[in-house]
C-alpha cells in the first residue's frame, strides 16, 4: 500500500461527499487568504506572520471558552453565547496583533522603502517569536477544546451527507467575504484603502493618510483572521503552538492561486484549493496532498501568470 | 528603548564601517598575511584552547565534545549560503526552496553509494552484482552535483519566467515536494531514510581512521577547504561575464534586456550553480552523518538558510559566510536555554533586519542600491 | 615603518600562542574511567524528555531514575551516575548527542533511544565507540536487522506487536474492514506495515498523515467513504488526538486501535470524549502485573502509576547497573555483560537473542481501553 497508487473509484464513488468536504475546508483557507491577499494587494509584501495572528486567535478561542466554563455540545443559548463571546474575543485580539507586527515589524522599514526580502525575514523572525511564545506558554502539545456544535447531518443529496458545521463554516466564509468586498468598494474608507494600492504616492498627496490605511488592512486581515479562527476551532476542536505555519502555507498559496491582491480570487483561491486537496488524498493518500496543492499552483501560474483571476485589489475594479 | 538601540546601532555602524575602510586601505601583503593567519586560525579552530577563547567552544559535558562536530556544521551552512547567495544576493531572486537542493545532494549520495538504499539494491539485481556493491563516494561527488543541478534547471524552466513574490512561494512549495516525495516513496528508504551512506574511507565503520563516525575533526577541515576553494570560485564567478550579468538583471531587469542580456538564461545560470553547490553541502552533510531521513530537510531549513543568506548581508561572502556560522553556531552554544533559542531567535532576526537592513557585513554595492531606495520613498509617508 | 614590525610581531606572538595552546587542549578525550578495583560508573540516557511527545518517554525516564537511585542506596562503594540528554525524539537532536557522550570515555553505557528513529541515526556511532544500548522503547523492527552489535531492547518489536494487534482486529472485535492510517514515521511506518501484514485481506484502505498536521478532512472523508468498521492508528499522541476527535466529529464511530506510540495520558486527555472505548495496544506490562515491589516504589517515588514503559525503563537500567554491580567498568566489559545477561526483570524475562532483541518468547503484549480518560489494562493478547 506504499508508494502512489490512483484510486479512481474512491473519489468518484463519493464525489459529492469528497467535494462538500473539500469545500468546508478550503473555506477556512480561504478566510484566512484574505489576510494575505489584503495586506499584498496595499503594500506588495508577503505578510508572512499572519499564520501566527491566525494561531493567536485560536488560542483565545480556547481562552474564552475555557473562562465561559464551555462543555460538549451545550444548549443552544450557550452555543450562540459562546460563538459570539469567542468571535469577538478571537476577532479583537487578532486584529491588534495585526496592527502590532505592523507597528514592530514593518513601519521602520516601510519608511525606509526596503526591499520586500527584508520585510520577509522580519516577518518570519516575528512569526517565530509569535509561534514559540505560545509553544512556551501553552505547551508544544496538542491542545483540545470542547465540542460546542454537536455534529448532525442536515440533508443527504444521494450518498453525499451535508453536515451543520460544513454549511456553517461555507457560509460564514462567505458572508464575511462579501461583507469585506462591500467594505472596499463601497465606503469611504475602502475607496482610501484602493487609492493607496493604486498609487501610494498619489492618494498621499490627495490627503489619504498611508499609515491608517495601512494600519485599516492589518486591522481587517487580524478580523478576518480571528474570524477563521473560530470556525478553525467550531470545525477542528483543537489547536496548537505551530498550528499556523502549515496553515498559513496553504492559506498564502490559496492567495496567490486565485490571484493575489484579488479578494474574490482568496476565496475562489481557498475553495478550490481546499477541492483539490481532498480529491488528490482520495486518489492516493493524504501524504501527497500538498504536493498536489503545488503542482496545480504551478500549473495555474504557468498559464495565468496573474492567478486565476488576475491582481486587482486597486486596479481592475477601481 | 528604540532611541537606544538606535544609537548603538549607530556607533556599530560607525566602527565596523571603519574597520572595513582601513582594512581595504593596507598595502596588499599586510592584506595577505591578514587573510593567511585567518585562514590558519579557522583551521586550528576545533582545537581551539586559548585560555579565554576557550568559553567559545561548545562542551556540554566535561570530556566529550561536540565543538568539532558544531564547527563541522557550521562549514556547511556557510557552503550553502554560499550557493544561496548566488542565487538571492547576486541575481536577486527569493528561493525558499533551497532545502531542496541540499535534499537532492544529500539523498544522491544516500541512494547511490550505501548500500542499504533501494536504488543500490535494484542496481544489484538488475545487472546480478555482489551485495557489497555500491557507487564509489568519489563518483557519487559529481553525481550528486550534476543531479542538484538538472533540479535546479528542472524547477527553474517553468517558475523563471514567474515575478519575484510568485517565485518566493512555488521554489518554497519545491522544497516541500522534495521533502514529501522522499518521505512517501519506497525507492528513497520512505521515512526510514536511508543508513550506511559512505565518506571518503568508504561505508561506515568502525574501522576507518580519519574520516569516522565520532571525531569530526577530519570532516571540518575537509568541508573548510572546500569553502576556501568555492570563495575563490564564486569570486571568479562573480566578476565574470556571468555575474556583471547577473548584477544587470537583479538592477534593472528591463535595461539589461535592452542591452542585449538575457534574463531568463541568466537566471536559469543562477539557480543552476546555486543549486549545484547546495548540493554540494548536501552531500558532504549526508557524508559525515552516514543516515539522513526526509524530517532532517523542513521548510523551516529553507528559511533558516534564506535568514542567514540576508541577515548576513545579501550579495557579500564575508556577510553571508557570518551570517550562516552565527545562525548555527548560536544556538549550538546556548543550547542550555533550549527553550527559548527559537524565541530567541526570531526576535534577533527581527533587530537585525529592523536596525541593518543591508545585513550583518553588507555588500557595498547592495548598500548602495537600498540607499537608492530610501531615497526614492517620499518624505511624507 | 615601525607599527609594521609590531603588527608582525603579534602575529607571530598570536600563532606561537596558538601552536602552544594546541598541547594542551583535546587530549582530555582518551581513558581514565579504566577498572583498577574502582566500581560504578556514568550511564547516558537519552529520548524525548520533552516536546509532544514526551508523554510516552518520561515514565521510562524516571524508571531509570528509580532503578539507579535503589542501586546507589544499596551499594554504598559503587555509585552509578545517570546523565539526561534531551533530544525531543529526533534525530538530529540525537546524533550531535551521540558524539559528545561516544568521546567521553568516563560514560560506559548508554539507555536509549527511545523511539525507534533516533536509535536508528545513533547506533553506528555508538557501535563505533563500543557502547553498549539498551533501549526501553524503541521498537522497529529493523533496528535489530542490521547487523549493529552495540544495540538491545528489552521490549518487544513491531512484528510481534504487528501481529497481536492483527489478532485482536480478528478475534476480539471481529472487524471485516480495517483502514489502516500511519504518520509517516519510523515508527508508523513500521507498524502500519507489520498489521496491514497480518491482517491480509481484510484491510479495506490506508492513509498516511504528516507530522504536525492539525486537520484530517482528507483521511476522515475516505474513512467514511471506505465505510470501515476498525481504524488503527500507528503514531504519536500529536496527530492521533486531533484525528480520532475529528473522526468522531465527523460521525465516525468504528472503532479506533493504537499502538503503543499512543500509551500517552495526553492522548486521551487530547482526544476527549472522542477517545473513550479506543485501544490501545503496548509490548508494556501494566502496573500492577509487574514483577517485585516495582509498581508501589514507583507510586512512592513519583506519586503516580508507571505509565508507559516505567517498567521498561527500569529494567533496562537494571541490566547495566547489575553489570556495574558485578565490577564491570569499561565499555567492553559492559557490552558482553548486556549480551550474556540472563534473568528475570520487572517487565519480563530478559535475554537477548544475537541481534540484540529480547526473547521472542518472552515478549508479552496488552490491550489497554481508554475508560472515563485513562488508560486502563484490558487483557493480554495472546498471539496464536
Amino acid at each position: 500500500m506504499k508508494g502512489i497508487f490512483v484510486d479512481f473509484d474512491a473519489l468518484f464513488g463519493h464525489l459529492g461527499q469528497h467535494t462538500v468536504d473539500g469545500l468546508s475546508k478550503g473555506s477556512i483557507y480561504a478566510l484566512v487568504a484574505l489576510g494575505y491577499t489584503l495586506v499584498y494587494g496595499v503594500l506588495r509584501l508577503i505578510n508572512f506572520a499572519h499564520s501566527e495572528v491566525f494561531m493567536i486567535g485560536t488560542f483565545t478561542v480556547v481562552g474564552t471558552w475555557s473562562v465561559l466554563g464551555a462543555t460538549d455540545s451545550p444548549a443552544i443559548g450557550t452555543v450562540i453565547l459562546l460563538l459570539l463571546a469567542g468571535l469577538v474575543a478571537a476577532a479583537a485580539v487578532s486584529g491588534a496583533t495585526a496592527v502590532a507586527v505592523e507597528r514592530v515589524a514593518y513601519r521602520r522599514l516601510r519608511r525606509m522603502n526596503a526591499p520586500p526580502l527584508i520585510f520577509l525575514i522580519t516577518a518570519i523572525g516575528l512569526s517565530l517569536v509569535l509561534s514559540e511564545a505560545f509553544g512556551i506558554w501553552q505547551g508544544r502539545l496538542v491542545k483540545g477544546m470542547p465540542t460546542v456544535i454537536e455534529r448532525s447531518v442536515l440533508f443527504t443529496i444521494g450518498n453525499t451527507e451535508v453536515t451543520n458545521v460544513q454549511v456553517i463554516t461555507v457560509l460564514a466564509a462567505l458572508i464575511m467575504m462579501f461583507g469585506l468586498d462591500v467594505f472596499i468598494n463601497r465606503t469611504r474608507y475602502g475607496r482610501g484603502v484602493r487609492a493607496v494600492a493604486q498609487d501610494p504616492d498619489t492618494a498621499a498627496l490627495m490627503g489619504v493618510n498611508k499609515d491608517r490605511v495601512i494600519a485599516l488592512i492589518f486591522l481587517l486581515g487580524g478580523l478576518l483572521a480571528g474570524a477563521a479562527a473560530l470556525l478553525y476551532c467550531v470545525r477542528y476542536g483543537n489547536t496548537r503552538f505551530n498550528v499556523g505555519f502549515v496553515l498559513g502555507l496553504k492559506a498564502f498559496t490559496a492567495a496567490v492561486l486565485g490571484g493575489i491582491g484579488n479578494l474574490r480570487g482568496a476565496l475562489l483561491g481557498g475553495l478550490l484549493l481546499g477541492v483539490v486537496e481532498v480529491y488528490a488524498a482520495t486518489l492516493t493518500s493524504s501524504a501527497w496532498e500538498d504536493v498536489a496543492a503545488f503542482v496545480v499552483l504551478v500549473v495555474v501560474l504557468l498559464f495565468r501568470p496573474t492567478g486565476l483571476l488576475g491582481e486587482s485589489l486597486g486596479r481592475a475594479r477601481a | 528603548m528604540t532611541e537606544t538601540l538606535r544609537q548603538i546601532n549607530e556607533r556599530r555602524r560607525h566602527v565596523t564601517g571603519g574597520i572595513g575602510e582601513r582594512w581595504r586601505a593596507l598595502p596588499k601583503w599586510q592584506r595577505a598575511i591578514g587573510i593567511l593567519a585567518f585562514v590558519g586560525f579557522l583551521y586550528y579552530l576545533p582545537l581551539l584552547g586559548i585560555p579565554g577563547l576557550t568559553w567559545f567552544r561548545t562542551d556540554s559535558i566535561p570530556q566529550g565534545n561536540n565543538w568539532a562536530g558544531v564547527l563541522f556544521l557550521c562549514a556547511i551552512y556557510v557552503l550553502v549560503a554560499f550557493g544561496l547567495n548566488i542565487v538571492i544576493g547576486l541575481a536577486g531572486l527569493l528561493d525558499l526552496g533551497y532545502v531542496g537542493f541540499f535534499a537532492v545532494g544529500a539523498y544522491s549520495v544516500a541512494l547511490f553509494g550505501s548500500t542499504q538504499s533501494p536504488v543500490v539494491e535494484g542496481l544489484q539485481n538488475r545487472f546480478g552484482l555482489s551485495q557489497d556493491w555500491a557507487v564509489a563516494w568519489a563518483i557519487c561527488l559529481p553525481l550528486a552535483i550534476l543531479l542538484t543541478m538538472i533540479s535546479g534547471v528542472l524547477l527553474g524552466w517553468p517558475t523563471l519566467r514567474l515575478r519575484g513574490d510568485y517565485l518566493a512561494i512555488v521554489t518554497l512549495g519545491f522544497g516541500e515536494i522534495i521533502r514529501i516525495i522522499a518521505r512517501n516513496s519506497d525507492w528513497t528508504g520512505g521515512p526510514q531514510g536511508i543508513a550506511a551512506i559512505p565518506g571518503p574511507q568508504g561505508a561506515p565503520s568502525p574501522d576507518n581512521e580519519i574520516f569516522g563516525l565520532i571525531d569530526a575533526k577530519p570532516w571540518y577541515w575537509l568541508v573548510l577547504s572546500v569553502v576556501i576553494l568555492m570563495v575563490f570560485a564564486v569570486r571568479r564567478l562573480e566578476n565574470s561575464r556571468v555575474g556583471r550579468a547577473w548584477l544587470a538583471i537583479r538592477e534593472d531587469e528591463d535595461a539589461a534586456a535592452v542591452m542585449g542580456v538575457s534574463g531568463f538564461k541568466f537566471k536559469l545560470w543562477a539557480f543552476a550553480m546555486g543549486a549545484a553547490l547546495g548540493g554540494l553541502s548536501g552531500f558532504l552533510f549526508a557524508s559525515r552523518g552516514g543516515f539522513i531521513e526526509p524530517t532532517q530537510f523542513s521548510a523551516q531549513l529553507s528559511i533558516l538558510f534564506v535568514a542567514m543568506v540576508v541577515a548576513g548581508g545579501a550579495g557579500n561572502m564575508a556577510g553571508v559566510a557570518l551570517g550562516a556560522f552565527l545562525l548555527a553556531y548560536l544556538p549550538e552554544r546556548f543550547r542550555d536555554f533550549s527553550q527559548y533559542r527559537t524565541l530567541v531567535f526570531g526576535a534577533a532576526l527581527v533587530l537585525v533586519m529592523l536596525f541593518a537592513p543591508q545585513g550583518l557585513i553588507p555588500s557595498r554595492r547592495r548598500a548602495r542600491e537600498l540607499k537608492d531606495r530610501a531615497k526614492e520613498a517620499p518624505a511624507n509617508v | 615603518m615601525r607599527r609594521k614590525y609590531v603588527r608582525a610581531l603579534g602575529g607571530v606572538a598570536l600563532a606561537a600562542a596558538m601552536v602552544a595552546a594546541v598541547g594542551c587542549q583535546d587530549s582530555g578525550g582518551d581513558d581514565n574511567a579504566s577498572g583498577d578495583g574502582t566500581c560504578g560508573g556514568k550511564i547516558a540516557i537519552f529520548g524525548a524528555f520533552t516536546g509532544p511527545n514526551a508523554g510516552l518517554v518520561i515514565p521510562s525516564l524516571n524508571g531509570a531514575k528509580l532503578a539507579v537511585k535503589q542501586h546507589n542506596a544499596e551499594n554504598a562503594n559503587c555509585q552509578v551516575t545517570m546523565q539526561e540528554f534531551d533530544t525531543q525524539g529526533a534525530a538530529e537532536q540525537a546524533t550531535p548527542i551521540a558524539n559528545q557522550v561516544a568521546q567521553d570515555q568516563s560514560f560506559t553505557s548508554v539507555i536509549g533511544g527511545h523511539f525507534s528513529g533516533e536509535s536508528k541515526a545513533t547506533m553506528p556511532t555508538y557501535e563505533a565507540a563500543g557502547l553498549v544500548m539498551v533501549s526501553p522503547s524503541a521498537t522497529a523492527t529493523e533496528l535489530t536487522a542490521a547487523g549493529n552489535k552495540s544495540f538491545h531492547r528489552v521490549v518487544g518489536n513491531d512484528s510481534t506487536q504487528g501481529a497481536a494487534a492483527a489478532v485482536y482486529f480478528k478475534n476480539t472485535l471481529k472487524s471485516q474492514k480495517v483502514f489502516v492510517i500511519d504518520d509517516g514515521s519510523t515508527y508508523g511506518a513500521g507498524i502500519a506495515s507489520e498489521v496491514t501484514k497480518g491482517l491480509g485481506s481484510l484491510v479495506v484502505q490506508s492513509d498516511k498523515v504528516q507530522t504536525d498536521q492539525t486537520n484530517f478532512d482528507a483521511t476522515i472523508s475516505k474513512v467514511k467513504a471506505a465505510q470501515a468498521d476498525a481504524i488503527a492508528y500507528a503514531g504519536y499522541t500529536n496527530e492521533a488526538a486531533p484525528l480520532l476527535k475529528q473522526l468522531r466529529a465527523a460521525g465516525v464511530t468504528a472503532k479506533f486501535l493504537g499502538f503503543d506510540g499512543l500509551y500517552d495520558p495526553a492522548f486521551p486527555k487530547g482526544a476527549g470524549a472522542g477517545a473513550e472505548g479506543a485501544i490501545v495496544t503496548c509490548p508494556c506490562l501494566p502496573a500492577a502485573e509487574a514483577g517485585g515491589t516495582f509498581s508501589a516504589d514507583f507510586e512512592k517515588e513519583y506519586g503516580e502509576a508507571p505509565g508507559s514503559y516505567g517498567a521498561e525503563g527500569y529494567d533496562a537500567a537494571k541490566v547495566l547497573l547489575d553489570g556495574y554491580k558485578d565490577g564491570k567498568t569499561t565499555r567492553k566489559e559492559l557490552l558482553d555483560w548486556v549480551n550474556a545477561y540472563d534473568k528475570q526483570g520487572v517487565s519480563k524475562y530478559i535475554k537477548f537473542t544475537d541481534t540484540g532483541d529480547v526473547d521472542p518468547s518472552k515478549v508479552v503484549i496488552w490491550a489497554y481501553e481508554i475508560k472515563g480518560g485513562a488508560i486502563t489494562p484490558q487483557s493480554e493478547i495472546k498471539l496464536s
